[in-house]
């Protein structure tokens, strides 16, 4: 049997997620794969056009339902367990969205997941990381288990566009309500995504303060990179949750990665070790992040970053 | 009687640098020092506080694995966790029969409340409470930076990908705590006398009904790829000049 798999879609209500694209890059190194991608959102048209033009894609099924304004685990996973009968393998990707989700939906089928998949054997064998990155596991699926994996998408190439893929309406199973969205507060920034940026500036505890982080971010708008932080520089409120990169915050894969201030911990470093060129900027020469650093610089960074702003220009 | 359930794993200490057998047949866990995972150390501690501020009775701490565990679970009653549970086998679990175990223990214990950490730093799966929810068919909420209780209910504050989310579940719930909710307490040397005296019970999983059915098999384990050593510059100027090289700036 072919591999038959089901993407479960990650969107905002009007624009797909690039991490979709990249589990269906994934989902495309498993030979002969046959990939649908699902869309559950109050009104799915938008989202589900963008993911039917996603190089790879097959077939787009929707679900539309007023509970799905908002991605609640709860309202979602019974909805994909529902469609999942057909399907060898159900994916999701390694973000926040995925990791509450995924986990959800194989407990409903009574199956095996694999998070963080970094790389794909064969449809049942995948490569994935343990110990914050220290170990790289293989593992393999047993007896035709049905494969319920996320996809860790700094390890992919986002798919391109340009297929046109059929969309299909399912219809919606009832949700629960014993769990309710009550808001969401979102930082609007007209910087780019950390995500997905091709470039990003990061900062650590020896910024010192809120106020010297805000160096970074007129430093970043420069270079129209995207901001993010080490935990340290997050746990003394420098910078908000969001921008946290590492371990248990974002894991992410820019063309450059500037590390500012920040020591470079085992758990941040396996946030950005996919980063093309990481260049670190810290006056501690024997600080970890050098270790992985491709231009390293030893100084004092509230001096270093304004010449750099000024050379720059 | 008001209960929490919290769930624990022993795991490497998160200051022990791992290192993989020569065979890639595992990590190295002989004389490196064991301790409860840290984000289920915070699941703890926010129990602990909750009862401390008079909303729950009792706390119970639960594991699964091999005698090794009990340690763990003795710092854990130190902490001040009421009782333990020790569901004591030598065959190492996958999350799904983790769940199943500790559903078969909120069907014995009926807590109002399960918290655990979001993910173990060993295997890093952050699969178990999600799979404990659906199990249970109650509501989850992962990440939690922020756990109110009232009547019947939580509203949980979640560390997502884009801020933060606030959502409203109905009790029973599964909670899966991030690094932000609280800063867990030192143990104190009398409460680690006290722990003893305190009942910690070992139960088998054929008396709670799991029978756990291995679905994943690890064939290999292997150091990640490493990145090559580059190079210093002396200052702005020169790292702006080696950037501009690279097509960067």
């Amino acid at each position: 049997m072919s591999p038959n798999i089901l993407i479960v879609a990650e969107h905002n209500g009007r624009t797909l997620s690039v991490a979709t694209a990249k589990c269906v890059a994934c989902a495309a190194t498993i030979p002969d794969a046959h990939i649908t991608v699902v869309v559950c959102a109050a009104n799915a048209a938008a989202v589900a056009a963008q993911a039917a033009a996603v190089s790879g894609v097959h077939r787009v099924v929707t679900v539309e339902h007023p509970i799905h304004e908002h991605p609640l685990a709860a309202a979602i996973a019974p909805q994909i367990a529902a469609l999942a009968g057909p399907y060898s393998h159900v994916l999701g990707p390694s973000s926040t969205f995925g990791k509450d989700l995924m986990p959800r939906i194989a407990a409903l089928l009574e199956t095996v997941q694999v998070s963080d998949i970094m790389a794909v054997e064969s449809a049942t064998r995948f490569r994935r990381p343990i110990y914050a990155g220290n170990a790289v596991i293989t593992v393999e699926v047993l007896d035709g288990a049905k494969v319920v994996g996320t996809v860790r998408t700094a390890s992919f190439q986002a798919a391109g566009t340009g297929a046109q893929a059929p969309i299909e309406a399912a219809s919606p199973v009832a949700p629960p309500t014993h769990t309710r969205f009550v808001s969401v507060s979102a930082a609007k920034s007209d910087r780019p995504d950390l995500q997905t940026a091709g470039k990003v500036v990061s900062g650590g505890r020896a910024l010192g303060s809120a106020e010297s982080f805000q160096m970074l971010y007129r430093f970043a708008d420069k270079l129209h990179a995207a901001v993010g932080a080490s935990r340290a520089a997050v746990d003394a409120g420098y910078a908000p949750n969001e921008l946290q990169v590492g371990q248990t915050g974002k894991i992410i894969a820019p063309e450059l990665y500037i590390a500012i201030g920040i020591s470079g911990a085992i758990q941040h470093l396996t946030g950005i070790k996919d980063a093309r060129t990481i260049v670190a900027i810290n006056k501690d020469p024997e600080a970890p992040i050098f270790e992985v650093a491709d231009i390293g610089l030893v100084g004092d960074l509230f001096e270093i970053v304004p010449q750099l702003e000024q050379l720059i220009g | 009687m008001k209960r929490i359930l919290v769930g624990i794993k022993r795991v490497v200490d998160y200051n022990v640098r791992i290192r993989i057998k020569p065979d890639g047949s595992g990590v190295v866990t002989e004389g490196v020092k064991m301790s409860v995972n840290p984000f289920d150390e915070i699941a703890l501690e926010e129990a602990l506080r909750i009862k401390e501020r008079g909303a729950a009775e009792e706390v119970i701490v639960a594991t699964v694995g091999p005698a090794d565990c009990q340690p763990q679970l003795r710092t854990c009653l130190a902490m001040g966790a009421d009782r333990a549970l020790h569901v004591q086998t030598d065959t190492p679990l996958e999350p799904l029969a983790t769940a199943r175990v500790l559903r078969a223990l909120t069907e014995r214990e009926q807590p109002f409340l399960v918290l655990l950490g979001k993910q173990a730093i060993d295997d890093d799966n952050g699969q178990t409470g999600q799979m404990l929810a659906a199990l249970w068919e109650r509501p989850q909420a992962t990440f939690a930076s922020k756990v109110e209780l009232s009547e019947g209910k939580a509203r949980v504050t979640r560390e997502i990908d884009a801020g933060l989310e606030t959502i409203e579940v109905d009790l029973p719930a599964v909670v899966t705590v991030d690094l932000r909710l609280n800063e867990p307490r030192y143990v104190k040397l009398p409460d680690i006398m006290k722990a003893k005296k305190k009942p910690l019970e070992t139960l088998t999983l054929e008396a709670l009904g799991v029978t756990p059915r291995a679905q994943l098999k690890t064939p290999r384990y292997a150091p990640p790829a490493q990145r090559h050593k580059g190079v210093r510059v002396k200052d702005a100027a020169e790292l702006v000049a080696a950037l501009k090289q690279k097509g960067l700036l």
